[in-house]
């Protein structure tokens, strides 16, 4: 088992969208430190742009994570519903 | 006659096709190799152009779109700290000095990135690969500049800003950043990926920006704390880049998976090395610290990095050789390079100081073996020179390392008291190493590295040792820029205008 | 190996001792005197006598250690390349076989004042 990460700056856009990556990784575990925020979760993350429209009330295209996005650890796979990150098992 | 418009949007993966892809042709009046002469001499072998997709798929369009967004959200903040005198927000004026090397080693660091990545980016053939490094070419320049511009509010107050290109070509602590770059951007496209693009950006961008960066808001330095964001914003998408690089190499062919793996070794431990001053920059120059750079190694080093080459073990690619020597230096690093960086202050355009109490307190907390026991007897016996009026300078300057250009600061990896000596002999002339990593590095490619310029050998080649002349020569004001931060005209300076900050008299 | 190159790559190397103005470098390391952060880079001229370098440069460089005073010359152990080795202190660098950009170490196994805390 490996770790998979990403972590997000701490601002008002991120608010709803760590909170969408939440709601769809149970398994994920948050922390919050000085002006961001990484999420970790073994071997796979998913972050799903309909979860975020929900939680943010408005069109979100996933590419717009790219403005606050800090760094991420794990491959990267992305189309136009989801963006993924794992490591091979 | 109308056109008639198609209404269906392009799904993200169409897009991409259509927007990197298509943009390509195939050349009809010169061969693929008069056009692209330097894709094949460095020995990979590529079937399939093709085959290199970027995962985040992003194109031309978004991409300024995106990077015209953050570019707002950079100057507001960058505007903001301007008006407001953010530079007397930080924590206290030591903290300088990590800006100072910031300045000094990283940002000219993100320029000959820009200048690598434009080159790769007209040498490989795939267009797909040319579309990311085109990106990647103008985020370093974006970087580059956007640092500069946010330090350039503390060069109106403080000193050691002025002349950072100077600086970073010409003073011994940055050769080490500026050798590695160089020696990258002297290598062909695909080692350059692997350089910069993989080992830099992938295994140790994670421990230059994200826990400094955080460490910067933790300091109440705002104006960093967005560069910083703002490039490692950028940095994810390089990661992605350098992972998919190396994926795509070791897909193409078998035959290079040795040649990889060679890359690898080389550049993780020149990488480690330049993250020394990271570590420094972490352990020491934080006045409030997130965490100290052993923990950092933990989670961007051995986790993060032990999960990228596990993942990775299915192309037949281990761990870089260096991998367990790094892992004994990290409880080292950065107490070796701060006593040297303290005793050679009389040469560094910044500050450095002898620890407080509280300091070697939370040194001695996060460094429980290894702090204590080698490195506060020196520091107190430092402290005893300076009480007794006799600042510790050592004038017998260092001996470099040919490949890394660090001053031979460390340790065997097995014997803490016992310093690396490590040397070989090259068509007769003598050559010095930091480590077995460096010596294995120099043993490689003999003839790149007996060029190298060593900026304290030069000292004496090119001025006799003379070194006032050797100050004027790097841009370094004596009594100004260098030397201990007690007493220097920083700390005077900001101590008296955060009094007129903070009170009416 | 050899550089990865398009045609013939032949270095030339930077640091010779032809470029040092008629003197050269050695550098000097105090085992176990890490107090001083990096061996030090001596300029000196070939013709500078073994005693004239100890009881110059040397000397005044290791004041700062605690045990710097309490060094006797003639005890110490030597080795030049990391191999054991005995200067004659009279005779020139030269003449001690000490190259352009050698490096000399010495014990003092009897002085550990800063070695490792207790």
């Amino acid at each position: 088992m490996s770790t998979v990460f990403i972590a997000l700056q701490a601002n008002e856009e991120t608010r709803p969208i760590i909170e969408a990556i939440e709601i769809d990784n149970p398994h994920a575990v948050v922390n919050r430190q000085p002006a961001m925020v990484k999420i970790d979760a073994p071997n796979r993350l998913v972050i799903r742009k309909e979860t975020i429209e929900e939680q943010i009330g408005r069109a979100f295209d996933l590419q717009e994570l790219h403005i606050n996005l800090i760094t991420l650890g794990g491959n990267v796979d992305e189309d136009d519903e989801t963006l993924t990150l794992s490591w091979a098992e | 006659m109308d056109m008639k418009a198609t209404k269906k949007k392009l799904g993200l993966k169409e897009k991409y096709r259509v927007m990197t892809r298509d943009l390509g042709w195939e050349p009809g009046y010169h061969t693929k190799e008069e056009i692209f002469p330097y894709a094949t001499y460095e020995g990979i072998k590529v079937h399939d152009w093709d085959k290199w997709e970027d995962p985040f798929r992003l194109t031309m369009d978004a991409y300024w779109k995106y990077q015209a967004e953050k570019e707002r959200k950079f100057y507001a903040i960058i505007d903001a700290h301007a008006q407001n005198n953010g530079h007397l927000n930080i924590t206290d004026g030591r903290y300088l000095s990590a800006l100072k090397v910031f300045l000094q080693a990283i940002s000219p660091g993100e320029y000959a990135a820009h200048k690598g990545f434009s080159r790769v980016g007209r040498e490989f053939p795939g267009v797909g690969t040319q579309v990311a490094c085109q990106m990647q070419a103008i985020d370093e320049i974006r970087h580059a500049q956007t640092q500069i511009h946010a330090l350039s509010n503390y060069n109106k107050y403080y000193n050691g800003f002025h002349a950072f290109a100077d600086a970073r070509d010409r003073m011994w602590y940055n050769t080490v950043a500026r050798s590695f770059f160089d020696d990258a951007m002297s290598a062909g496209p695909f080692e350059f990926m692997i350089a910069i693009g993989f080992s830099f950006e992938y295994v140790l961008t994670n421990l230059l920006f994200v826990p400094f960066m955080s460490g910067a808001a933790y300091n109440g330095d705002m104006a960093t704390v967005t560069f910083g964001f703002s490039a490692q914003s950028d940095e994810a998408r390089h990661m992605t880049l350098g992972l998919e690089c190396i994926k795509f190499m070791l897909e193409q062919d078998p035959d290079n998976l040795p040649i990889v793996q060679g890359w690898l070794d080389k550049w993780f431990w020149r990488g480690f090395r330049v993250l020394g001053l990271v570590s420094t920059m972490m352990d020491y120059m934080l006045p409030k610290r997130v965490m100290s750079w052993r923990e950092a190694w933990e989670i961007y080093g051995v986790e993060n990095g032990g999960a990228l080459f596990k993942d990775l073990a299915r192309y037949g690619i281990r761990p870089p050789k260096g991998w367990d020597d790094a892992e004994k230096a990290t409880d080292h690093m950065s107490h070796q390079i701060m006593l040297g960086l303290y005793q050679w202050s009389f040469g560094t355009s910044l500050h450095s100081w002898i620890p407080s109490d509280e300091d070697m307190a939370w040194l001695s907390a996060k460094y429980p073996t290894t702090f204590d026991k080698y490195y506060r007897p020196r520091w107190e016996h430092i402290r005893k020179l300076a009480a007794e009026g006799k600042q510790f300078k050592n004038f017998g300057l260092a001996k470099l390392c040919q490949t890394c250009q660090l001053p031979i600061v460390f340790t065997e990896p097995d014997d803490p008291t016992m310093a690396c000596h490590r040397e070989t002999t090259y068509k007769g002339e003598k050559y010095h190493f930091c480590s077995d990593g460096c010596q294995h590095v120099f043993e490689n490619e003999p003839e790149k590295y007996i060029q190298a310029w060593l900026p304290m050998p030069a000292l004496f080649a090119e001025l006799e040792g003379d070194i006032g002349k050797w100050m004027d020569w790097v841009s370094l004001r004596d009594g100004q820029d260098n030397g201990d931060y007690v007493g220097s005209v920083d700390q005077r300076n900001f101590e008296q205008w955060r009094g007129l900050a903070t009170s009416n008299s | 190996m050899t550089v990865a190159a398009t045609k013939e790559y032949v270095g030339v190397a930077r640091d010779r001792v032809g470029n040092f103005n008629g003197k050269q470098l050695v550098y000097a390391s105090w085992d176990h005197h890490l107090l001083f952060a990096a061996p030090f880079l001596l300029y000196a001229a070939p013709q500078m006598s073994f005693r004239e370098l100890v009881e110059g440069p040397l000397t005044a460089l290791v004041q700062p250690d605690p045990d710097g005073a309490a060094i006797d010359w003639t005890q110490v152990e030597w080795l030049k390349s990391n191999q054991p080795w005995t200067p004659d202190f009279e005779r020139s660098l030269a003449d001690n076989g000490i190259g352009h950009k050698d490096q000399i170490r010495f014990r003092t196994p009897n002085l550990t004042t800063l070695a490792v805390a207790a």
